[in-house]
């Protein structure tokens, strides 16, 4: 079990023996260690706007499951890495072109208000709640069969993008030349929605589809302010988010009444905050050798 | 004068780096060029030349595998083009970073170390350590350690040229294929980084093909020419190509190439955007090197 230096601290301790609370730390690390790694490439491909339309995408699968009473997962993961995919055919050389996702996005939120409505009618009023779950994530909720499979997508998600992360870089920041060095630059777009795509379906589990744009981005965004190294900003970027999952999981359990995608919201655009408080780390340097 | 294409190629023993053979190419339906023929053999230095828009980074593209051959026969360092990796060396043209990108010079530089592996570099690795050794000679090399670790977006366009002459350089290719590497530079720079690419050609034996706008800066260095017009080329030593003959024939039109006193070359006339007459092309091959003239 992760027993983080963070969560030893006197007030959350009885956290840690709580099961529903162990699941969504061992789910919600996976989960944000994905978001982090996933989020780095989102910011510097410049491709945040498509991380914004797959959480909608995963909002209308996740509803157009309950609605025809399919697998939540299978309409998770099915429509946000088809969608993905989709966006990579419409755009130029594998990356979702923004006119493009601006011209589905509302349909696709559309559509979800539609499954909505069937969903809602057709069943019982009880489950008039599933949007919101959808919308705001329920990872207190997860039982451990469900946690260990977050948990090993995560890392499925985590292995894949290092597996790649190399020629990723090189194609993200100098496409040309990536391809002329023989890099499947057109391939490698495609694998990287595929697995944006994949990561929004995850983290939906834990945040909402609202609020995953705040997981992918915001850490990513720090840590790009923190460093200029490209891979140690890669992973800082997923160490960021696990630790602000974390404080964030805390937060919700110590202070009563505030949801968990709040409270890892509220640490991950603080810490965003934070960076803007200091000097980016470049200009600092430049400055110093100036000034020599 | 020397009629065009029968200047006699330089006898290199090996296999040229470069051959094109009767080569054309079509880009959207529409043919810039074609029987085009070249050889550039081992440490050479040739230049291509032509108006805006004649196809001089589409040739580029040709030799980088990037860009099919729509007819003729391409052999790129004796293999097909696109397959040496990295034993060429890529400038494209006009590029610059986004201002707000958050990486190092010598980081975009190691991307042409490395760039196309797999995986994650590993912290503390033997390779890691020869990589940096690489990256920090090569930036010397090309005099940019005084910016290398600035992040990249924050540098002047000249002094991000010659950190992605490093890039093309860091892997010591066999050749260099240089797109416009002088564009954005001024003067005195453009004397500079053209006298270093001709110096990587002498010392390191290194054939560049080097796309150029003013072939004056590196006039003194060229081992040939190539000019570029619609339909055809000519390619030859520049005393025998860079000529009023020459010229006019290849253009179809007036063009007078006059010599200052300092040796500079002066264009007068030449067509500056390519007429679109894609249906004649087929019987204009004015240019055609190494064919009857
Ligand atoms: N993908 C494309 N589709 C259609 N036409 C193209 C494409 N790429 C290039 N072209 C056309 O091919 C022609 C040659 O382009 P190229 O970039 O090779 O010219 P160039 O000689 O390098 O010009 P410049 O001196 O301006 O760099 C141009 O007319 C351009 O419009
Ligand atoms: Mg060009």
């Amino acid at each position: 079990m992760t027993s983080p230096v963070l969560l030893a601290a006197p007030g959350w301790a009885p956290a840690l023996g709580q099961p529903f609370f162990q699941h969504a730390l061992v789910a919600g690390t996976g989960i944000a260690a994905a978001a982090g790694l996933v989020g780095y490439f989102l910011v510097l491909r410049a491709q945040v706007f498509t991380g914004d339309a797959l959480s909608h995408v995963a909002f209308t699968g996740a509803l157009a499951a309950f609605a025809l009473g399919a697998s939540l997962r299978i309409g998770l993961y099915g429509g946000c890495i088809a969608f993905a995919l989709l966006l990579g055919v419409l755009g130029k050389r594998g990356r979702a072109d923004d006119v493009v996702i601006g011209s589905v996005f509302s349909w696709i939120l559309g559509l979800g208000a539609f499954f909505l409505t069937l969903y809602t009618t057709s069943r019982s009023a009880g489950n008039g709640n599933a949007g919101v779950g959808v919308l705001f994530g329920s990872i207190f909720g997860l039982s451990s069969g469900q946690a260990l499979t977050a948990a090993l997508v995560g890392a499925g998600i985590c292995a894949a993008v290092l597996a790649v992360a190399r020629p990723l870089l090189f194609a993200s920041v100098d496409e040309a030349v990536a391809a002329a060095r023989g890099v499947p630059v057109r391939v490698l777009g495609f694998v990287f929605l595929a697995l944006v795509g994949a990561c929004a379906a995850e983290a939906t589990q834990a945040v909402g589809s609202l609020l995953i744009l705040g997981l992918l981005a915001a850490p990513a965004g720090a840590a790009q302010r923190m460093t200029v190294r490209p891979f140690l900003a890669l992973a800082l970027s997923a160490g960021l988010a696990v630790a602000e999952m974390w404080a964030g999981l805390a937060m919700s359990y110590a202070v009563p009444k505030t949801p968990p995608s709040f409270g890892i919201l509220a640490v991950a655009t603080a810490v965003y905050g934070a960076t803007f408080l200091r000097k980016p780390r470049g200009r600092r340097a430049a400055a110093a050798a100036n000034a020599a | 004068m020397a009629r065009q294409g029968t200047s006699p190629e330089p006898v290199s023993a090996a296999a040229p780096v470069v051959a094109l053979q009767d080569v054309a190419v079509r880009v959207g339906g529409r043919t810039l060029w074609s029987g085009v023929d070249l050889r550039v053999g081992a440490g050479e230095f040739v230049a291509v030349l032509g108006p805006n828009g004649v196809g001089k980074s589409t040739l580029v593209k040709v030799l980088l595998g990037v860009q099919p051959a729509h007819e003729g026969r391409v052999r790129v360092l004796g293999g097909a083009p696109g397959r040496a990796g990295e034993r060429v060396g890529y400038l494209p043209q006009r590029r610059s970073f986004d201002a707000s990108l958050r990486m190092r010079g010598t980081d975009v530089v190691r991307l042409g170390w490395d760039g196309d592996r797999w995986g994650v570099p590993l912290p503390r690795s033997r390779a890691r350590r020869a990589a940096r050794k690489r990256i920090a000679e090569v930036i010397e090399r090309v005099g940019a350690a005084g910016y290398a670790h600035r992040p990249i977006g924050q540098c002047s366009g000249g002094e991000q040229q010659r950190l992605l002459i490093a890039q093309a350089l860091v892997r010591r290719p066999e050749l260099l294929l240089l797109d416009e590497p002088l564009d954005s530079l001024d003067l005195p720079n453009q004397a500079a980084v053209a006298s270093l690419i001709g110096r990587i050609c002498r010392e390191e034996g290194v054939t560049v093909v080097m796309v150029a706008h003013d072939v004056n800066p590196i006039l003194s260095r060229l081992d040939r020419v190539v000019y570029l017009a619609e339909g055809g080329a000519v390619s030859g030593p520049p005393a025998e190509v860079i000529t009023s003959e020459t010229l006019t024939r290849l253009y179809r039109t007036p063009v007078e190439v006059l010599r200052t006193s300092d040796g500079r070359l002066v264009v007068v006339g030449q067509p500056e955007a390519p007429a679109r007459h894609s249906d004649r092309h087929a019987d204009r091959h004015t240019g055609r090197d190494g064919g009857p003239a």
